[in-house]
């Protein structure tokens, strides 16, 4: 099959503060399956960045291995993009976030990626709060090897060959907000009006960002009894709209339903939620974990942002390092030079 | 019963308790001699245990500067009635075996052909020390101090040696220096001393790797140097015997040198991993970020790391790892030594892969091979894996000083900058190889706001980083990466070769801690008429060198610390001569440094009931005249 993307583009196209369009942000064409979620988390993505007015340039793109991980080449072609090995992107990210700490950091993994393979380096990167956006597209399946169960495909739930999974799910969101994550999201790709607004509010963050974004698989666990089934999250998706409101802007919106509920991110953006449940405090890691059990035990699933630490000490301020990326030094910085090897010497004979 | 007598020649060995603090004593018995400019060299024979297991410190004095180990040992100090009877056992004809005669002797334990001298190490101690500890640890200090009247170690030597350990510490020193003389008194008064071997001053000359200007240190402290002077700003590692002192020592030098004066802030970042995995991931994305970032690992940690290699080799990142090499395989043996990570190394990961390794030898070259590595890297964007061993990083050698020209610059490699970008005509090709060297430029993430991003991946691209299953694409990159493995040869360290004086077609190879007991194997084999050239290998690939050492000879020893000979195997796999017949295997794999005895013995056997019939000595110059 040949795909041929469009190059025109609307001339009267909106741009956003830096003059770009749209367009700038895209990457090449998706070789997903045709409905796949994560085409559509890769368009909010796009739409994020847009929105935000962020360099393409400035942000690396991340990823392990499977369909997710093939994403990155879906969105934001000006930016670097690494995608490594299955499982490991957590290290990766690391290592460059060390190296450079001016960057934005986009993580893509999937529930596979994430949850089984990388499990450990999932653990990790949360303990250490490194200054990512990490968004896993979870369907429940291994998509690119054709179907197999996956580690958060709920109990009872039956696969692609109608047997059902006896083992117990592993829950990201909640996993990531017991060992210490400082922002934790959940969405589902279907649903753009809250997760645009979402990732916005996790790129501004800082620290780890978790985005746990039901994406389901339309090929291999779209079934009506799959937990991870467009239909699914339609019926049992307990949204709880978000509104991201960036540094400086005037906040303008207005919404009726339920409670309004609003958090100062550290660079003075503003996320606007609209909770269902006034007894829930989100900055409140018990009330957080008790809140997405709550609904779980009603079948329902709650999606928005569950979890927030807005001051916290990322990754760099826990190692002291220096303000200045650490790839920008050279000899001059980093070189003791031959004197100091003198006094070596001398103290070892 | 005839005594050996030798002066600034012999093997003394101590047994000891681990973690009964005998090594810091050990240690000071070893650079004072060190600091009498006799040739010294200790090593630790410990086992994988915190406290409570037998453990051995050997030291070889060899007024010819001999650095291996020897074989054989002259003198015993015996402080563990756990392995007395072994230690007995192990002391050479004529030799001496000193012990803590508090209790006498077991009978069965006397031997008619060796000198006991018995010292009630724990009885003074008793008598001098109310406290547990203290009389735990003053019992090292005192047979240090008996040794010194023994062995006619300088007294004033020793003294300055507490004094600089405990600087800053002076309330130590005192007690220190009235330990070492409870030992001493108690040796004159009772003993003839010195004994028949003892040591005299003299000027240390080290020979074979080097002639030089001698320091005392360890391989893995040298090699942190040489990664604090290349530059490494971002080191990721996984706690694993013997490598763990590397990043320690990393960390030491880091906290004093790469401070911001300005802000008191860190100009490095050290992180430890959750595994190695995730250390070699660590590295892999800072490198590909554009700073030096290096770990270091042992062999276990380097088959976790085999998948990331991998990655690192065809996603052309430049990536430095320490290999401090122990006894395999799986967990091995933890705390022994060997050479046996190097066919691992070579080719570590699936499909086809090859990495650049360098050998060092010395301190010194730990030091100048990781700077080296870090060059390396960036220069050919791979991985660069430097095999060190436990005997040469966790034990001290003498090697010569550290080295560093004033204007040495990195070579950062083939990056474009922002303005490399806006004055390319052609369209940036991450892969293309523009200058025929197999090396493709780079750039770093955020360099141009809309050129030179492109998609990094460990499965196959087009020469502009775009994804294709193409499989001429494929075979086009898989060829430039053996093209770039080609350019590598003209760029890592050469091999070391010596003529024999005398005409020969009989060769010796080796590598990293094998070549100085080699070098003096070579030396007992020619007293004896039998005479080798011999090639110290530095790096993978070999370079041409390598392949006419080969050509040159008949036959040729590779004398090597593993089972299976593995560096013979990556010689006849990685070079066009056929040599099959040709390389012999000269092998120890028993956990502990080989010695000069064992190899010149395996040779010998092979020259004298081979059936190769050793040239007749004629020297060059007479072949010539033939």
């Amino acid at each position: 099959m040949t795909f041929v993307k469009p190059a025109f583009r609307h001339p009267d196209a909106p741009r956003n503060e830096l003059g770009r369009s749209r367009q700038d942000y895209e990457g090449g064409l998706s070789t997903l399956c045709a409905g796949c979620g994560h085409d559509s988390v890769s368009a909010a993505i796009i739409d994020a960045c847009f929105e935000l007015n962020i360099e393409p340039h400035k942000v690396a793109k991340l990823s392990g291995i499977g369909c997710s991980s093939k994403t990155p080449a879906y969105f934001l072609s000006g930016s670097h993009s690494f995608n490594s090995v299955h499982g490991r992107m957590p290290s990766v990210a690391t290592g460059a976030n060390l190296a450079n700490r001016d960057l934005i950091y986009i993580g893509i993994s999937g529930d596979g990626d994430t949850a089984s393979i990388g499990l450990g380096q999932f653990a990790h990167v949360v303990r250490r709060n490194l200054n990512m956006t990490y968004i896993v597209e979870n369907n429940g399946c291994y998509g690119l090897t054709k179907g197999q169960d996956s580690a958060t495909m709920d109990t009872g739930t039956p696969n692609k060959k109608g047997d059902l999974n006896m083992y117990s799910p592993i829950d990201l969101a909640r996993l990531a907000i017991e060992i210490g994550a400082t922002f934790v999201g959940r969405s589902f790709s279907g649903d753009k009006q809250q997760l645009i607004p979402l990732i916005k509010a996790a790129i501004s963050h800082r620290g780890f960002a978790l985005l746990d974004v039901v994406s389901p698989c339309v090929t291999f666990n779209n079934h009506g009894e799959s937990t991870k089934s467009y239909e699914h999250m339609r019926s049992a998706n307990t949204d709880m709209p978000v509104d991201f409101v960036p540094m400086r802007q005037e906040i303008t919106a207005t919404y009726d339903s339920g409670a309004t509920c609003e958090v100062c991110m550290h660079d003075g953006s503003v996320v606007r939620l609209y909770k269902q449940d006034n007894d829930y405090d989100i900055e409140d890691r018990q009330s957080a974990l008790e809140a997405t059990s709550h609904y779980a035990k009603e079948g329902k699933i709650l999606t928005g942002l569950l979890y927030i630490q807005r001051d916290s000490e990322e990754l760099h301020d826990v190692l002291d390092t220096a303000r200045r990326p650490l790839n920008s030094m050279n000899e001059q910085q980093l070189c003791p030079g031959p004197r100091f090897l003198d006094s070596i010497n001398a103290g070892l004979r | 019963m005839q005594a050996k007598q030798s002066i600034n020649d012999f093997v003394i060995k101590f047994a000891n308790v681990n973690g009964t603090g005998s090594a810091s004593a050990n240690s000071m018995f070893a650079k004072a001699i060190f600091r009498m400019g006799i040739p010294v060299s200790p090593r630790n024979i410990f086992p994988s245990n915190i406290q409570g297991m037998p453990t051995w410190y050997e030291v070889r004095v060899s007024q010819d500067g001999y650095l291996g180990r020897r074989g054989g040992i002259d003198i015993m100090v015996c402080v563990n009635p756990q392995s007395i009877k072994r230690d007995v056992a192990e002391v050479e004809s004529g030799g001496y075996f000193i012990y803590d005669s508090t209790k006498p002797l077991d009978l069965r334990l006397v031997r008619d052909d060796i000198n006991y001298f018995g010292i009630p190490f724990t009885d003074i101690c008793l008598r001098e020390y109310t406290d547990a500890r203290q009389r735990l640890l003053f019992k090292n200090v005192i047979y240090v101090g008996a040794l010194s009247a023994l062995l006619n170690i300088e007294f004033n030597v020793l003294k300055d040696l507490v004094a600089d350990q405990f600087k800053g510490k002076e309330k130590l020193i005192t007690p220190n220096i009235y330990a070492l003389e409870l030992g001493y008194q108690y040796a004159v008064t009772h003993f003839d001393c010195p004994i028949g071997i003892h040591l005299e001053r003299g000027h240390k000359l080290a020979k074979h790797i080097e002639d030089f200007d001698n320091i005392l240190m360890d391989g893995n402290t040298a090699a942190a140097l040489g990664a604090v002077y290349a530059g490494a700003t971002v080191a990721a590692w996984y706690p694993i015997t013997p490598s763990t002192s590397v990043v320690d020592a990393f960390d030491k030098y880091c906290r004093r040198l790469r401070i911001d004066p300005g802000t008191g802030k860190k100009n490095y970042a050290i992180i430890q991993a959750e595994d190695e995995l995730s250390a070699l991931g660590m590295v892999i994305g800072a490198n590909w970020n554009g700073a030096r970032a290096f770990t270091a690992t042992s062999g276990p940690g380097v088959s976790l790391m085999s998948e990331f290699l991998g990655l690192a080799y065809f996603a052309e990142v430049p990536t430095v790892l320490i290999d401090v090499q122990r006894a395999g395989p799986s967990t091995g043996m933890p705390t022994r030594t060997q050479q046996s990570d190097v066919l691992m190394a070579a080719y570590a990961s699936h499909g086809d892969t090859k990495h650049v390794l360098l050998f060092p030898a010395t301190p010194a070259e730990c030091f100048s091979m990781t700077v080296e590595a870090f060059d390396l890297a960036e220069r050919l964007q791979t991985p660069i894996i430097i095999m060190s061993d436990l005997d040469l990083g966790m034990n001290e050698w003498m090697s010569p000083p550290l080295e560093f020209d004033a204007d040495f610059k990195y070579d950062r490699g083939k990056v474009l900058s922002a303005a490399d970008l806006d004055n390319m005509e052609e369209r940036f090709g991450r892969y293309k190889d523009v200058d025929g060297d197999g090396i493709p430029y780079r750039t770093y993430p955020g360099v141009h706001p809309d050129k030179g991003a492109y998609f990094t991946r460990g499965t196959s691209r087009d020469e502009y980083a775009a994804y294709t299953e193409d499989g001429d694409e494929y075979v086009r990159n898989m060829d430039r990466l053996l093209r770039k493995f080609e350019t590598a040869k003209s760029l890592v360290p050469e091999p070391k070769i010596k003529q024999s004086e005398m005409e020969t077609r009989y060769g010796a190879v080796f590598f990293g801690t094998t070549a100085s007991p080699a070098y003096e194997a070579i030396e007992i084999l020619e007293k004896e008429g039998i005479d080798l050239d011999t090639m110290r290998i530095r790096s993978f690939p070999f370079n041409h060198e390598v392949e006419q050492f080969i050509r040159e000879h008949d036959r040729i020893f590779v004398i090597e610390q593993n089972r299976d000979g593995q560096m013979r195997r990556l010689m006849l796999n990685e070079t066009s001569v056929p040599a099959k017949e040709k390389l012999i295997p000269i092998l120890e794999y028993n956990g502990l440094p080989v010695t000069a005895r064992k190899i010149a013995g395996m040779i010998r056997n092979y020259v004298t009931h081979g059936n190769v019939t050793p040239l007749t000595r004629r020297t060059a110059a007479e072949e010539l005249s033939a």
